[in-house]
């Protein structure tokens, strides 16, 4: 058929940030397709230069609300690394439970708020009120549950308070661990709603081969914390080769710098981690990717938002655990720390240069540090997830949109939206790293 | 009576602010019981062409395109709200603004900064006439919930005049000098509860300086413990550096 199709989705609406889809088709042939990304950068790297690279994280959380604790529990690791802190048995306990907070927050707000209504048909969560009262309480409820947790746990969710540098400036009561334990538990049952609900959803059929990069490690945990960086082509490499793997490039249209490892583009987030640990999730959570009918290796990229259901399953169980174990060992209030003037005295400076990677919700996050031997900034790098998928969404697209040419204009545009949205991207932070070659 | 028409907008910011107001949870319910929300880009598809009654403008504007689009918002709005720190001080975006434009450019873009035309880093009052404040970063969501309600009722809000230190000596906490640390709680505005200071951390200053800090006796304190004043300084610059904006 030919036809001229011509999609200027000017903004993408329900995702972080400003980006734009731009399709473009001539006589029925696929001319143009970008995914742009249109924010104003905010020079993060630039203004760290000059402070203390304690404060790294406060001021690193700032590049997204979404995943504050994600890039903040990152930013801690490339700063501890640098300045040669190894953190406690409780500490990295207690920083994995807050990780599962991370996703168990940002998955959800994805998943109910923002892909759901696709799946239903309507343009936002709004009109699901009417609709799906249920639904809408549920999805707003467990929200709040999780904001509860970290309210609890590190004070806030959106830039949490007490996890720093050496450790946290404030530890759980026990009421508090009791508290977060019957709330994980009312999570407990509202995951087991949301599989049944999910399991009833069709997501878009269609599928393009792809490699996958995730964290990887040799014990038996789901990595989200620690790891080596792996590929479902085969490799792994340590977190400090991360140049090797993003080989970041410019593509001449486009204002975010792009990756690329072993093929034209590579994907990261919930789908790539399940796909290389499938096999380390909790059973439950292998029991919900049953239900859901997710299958490693699995290739369709709509099925994201399945793998963060999974996850949620999984976060969910594992938190519980974590939690349990805390309770039983006793916490150690003796660990408090509180990074400021005392940086001069009880906390180490050096210089020295570090690296923390961290599976954040959108997948592999990467901060790179350097400071001086007063532990002030010299350099600072960070590599965004989005950064790692912009490409790879796009060659979706370029692969979707033939096969879907003879639908409406308006079907193809909500196909691409739904695609652009399963990767769940973060554009806001994306965009500190643009780099340009315009000719 | 027709529901209040609300919109909420974007710049150079971590839309953390935007996701305090949808992590309030279901009282959001109730609030959308008398407000009808037409765009909130982060979580609605929604868009609307008419007038707002209530627009939110969260973070600060940094290149020549923020600027004609708040003053298009201004325009369309009865009301306008900066949201945050980012919008009611210029936040942690403001840091930029003690480098040279060229340099920042530079460091991040190398030679194609040109294609980044960017400004000294402003607060939203500082291009156009904002209504309503609501300090923090993030915001507290029980005084957004409060200003909420003053824009409704069409009365003032008055941020509180007084210092963190007074919310935080309410709240019993040790004081971060007894412990040997600093904090910026004596010259900044309370009505986040002393929110990091609760939680064992010192107060960074988010919300920014009260309008009459007390500069002599926050001096005084320094001395009193040995801090040096330029550390202090630094720690002003995290969030209040566009202030030097509010002077020109
Ligand atoms: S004020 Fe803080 S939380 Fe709010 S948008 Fe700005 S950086 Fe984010
Ligand atoms: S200086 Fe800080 S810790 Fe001390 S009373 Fe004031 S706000 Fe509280
Ligand atoms: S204590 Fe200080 S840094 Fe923390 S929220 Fe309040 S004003 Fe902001």
């Amino acid at each position: 058929m030919s036809q001229n199709i011509n999609i200027n989705v000017n903004y993408l609406t329900r995702v972080e940030g400003h980006g734009n889809i731009v399709v473009e088709v001539k006589d029925g042939k696929l001319e143009i397709c970008r995914l742009e990304i249109v924010e104003s950068p905010r020079f993060f790297e630039a203004f760290l230069r000059g402070r203390s690279i304690y404060e790294a994280p406060h001021i690193t959380s700032r590049i997204c609300g979404i995943c504050a604790c994600g890039h903040t529990l990152a930013s801690i690791q490339a700063a501890e690394d640098a300045l040669g802190i190894k953190p406690s048995e409780q500490t990295t306990l207690l920083r994995k439970l807050l990780l599962h907070y991370e996703h168990l927050d940002s998955h959800l707000l994805h998943i109910y708020l923002l892909v759901a209504p696709d799946l239903v048909g309507v343009p936002s969560f709004v009109p699901l009120i009417k609709t799906h009262p249920d639904v809408v309480r549920r999805a707003l409820k467990m929200k709040r549950l999780c904001n509860e947790l970290c309210d609890i746990l590190v004070g806030r969710h959106v830039h949490p308070i007490s996890t720093v540098v050496g450790g946290f400036t404030k530890l759980p009561r026990v009421n508090d661990l009791e508290e977060m334990h019957k709330r994980l538990l009312e999570l407990q049952k509202d995951m087991e709603a949301t599989v049944e609900l999910f399991s009833k959803l069709t997501f878009p059929d269609f599928e393009r081969d792809t490699e996958y990069v995730a964290l990887v490690n040799d014990g038996d945990e789901y990595p989200l914390l620690y790891g080596d960086i792996g590929s479902t082509d085969g490799y792994r490499v340590s977190k400090y080769e991360y140049k090797n793997v993003t080989n970041e490039f410019i593509v001449p249209y486009a204002t975010a710098k792009r990756t690329r490892w072993h093929r034209d583009s590579y994907a990261v987030g919930a789908l790539a981690r399940f796909n290389l640990n499938h096999e380390k999730l909790h059973p439950k959570a292998k029991q919900a990717a049953n239900v859901l009918n997710l299958k490693p290796k699995c290739i369709n990229p709509y099925f994201n938002t399945v793998a963060q259901i999974v996850e949620c399953v999984h976060c969910v169980e594992d938190a519980i655990r974590i939690v349990e174990t805390v309770w039983q060992n006793g916490i150690n209030y003796d660990e408090i720390v509180v990074p400021d003037i005392n940086e001069l005295g009880k906390l180490p400076q050096r210089a020295g240069e570090g690296v923390g990677a961290v599976e954040v919700p959108r997948g592999l996050l990467i901060h790179h540090y350097e400071c001086d031997e007063r532990g002030i900034f010299r350099n600072a790098n960070c590599v965004i997830p989005t950064n790692q998928n912009t490409h790879n969404i796009e060659l979706d697209m370029l692969k979707l949109v033939p096969e879907i040419i003879n639908k409406s204009q308006k079907e193809i545009t909500l196909a691409l939206e739904m695609l652009v949205r399963a990767y769940d991207p973060c554009i806001s932070c994306s965009v500190h790293m643009v780099e340009v070659n315009f000719k | 009576m027709s529901k209040p028409k609300v919109a909420f907008f974007d710049f150079a910011c971590c839309e953390g602010c935007q996701l305090q107001v949808a992590n309030i949870g279901e009282p959001l319910l109730d609030v959308l019981d008398i407000v009808q929300v037409v765009e909130f880009r982060e979580v609605m598809s929604e868009k609307w062409d008419g007038e707002f009654d209530v627009a939110f403008v969260e973070g600060s504007i940094t290149d020549e395109h923020a600027v004609q689009r708040v003053k298009r918002i201004r325009e369309r709005s009865k009301i306008l709200v900066a949201l945050g720190s980012c919008a009611t001080i210029g936040g942690v975006n403001g840091m930029k603004n003690s480098f040279q434009l060229e340099e920042v450019g530079k460091y991040v873009y190398g030679e194609s900064y040109k294609f980044f035309p960017t400004i000294h880093t402003k607060a939203v009052h500082q291009v156009v006439k904002v209504d309503y404040f609501i300090n923090g970063c993030p915001i507290y969501q029980p005084e957004f919930l409060t200003v909420l309600k003053c824009i409704l009722q069409g009365i003032p809000y008055y941020v509180p005049e007084y210092p963190v230190c007074v919310e935080c000596k309410l709240n019993e906490n040790v004081c971060m000098y007894d412990r040997g640390l600093t904090c910026m709680g004596p010259v900044t505005k309370a009505g986040c509860n002393s929110w990091c200071i609760n939680n064992g951390n010192i107060c960074y200053g988010c919300r920014g300086l009260t309008i009459n800090p007390n500069t002599e006796g926050f001096k005084e304190v320094l001395k009193k413990y040995n801090i040096p004043e330029d550390f202090l300084m630094k720690k002003i610059e995290m969030y209040n550096k566009c202030k030097e904006l509010d002077k020109s």
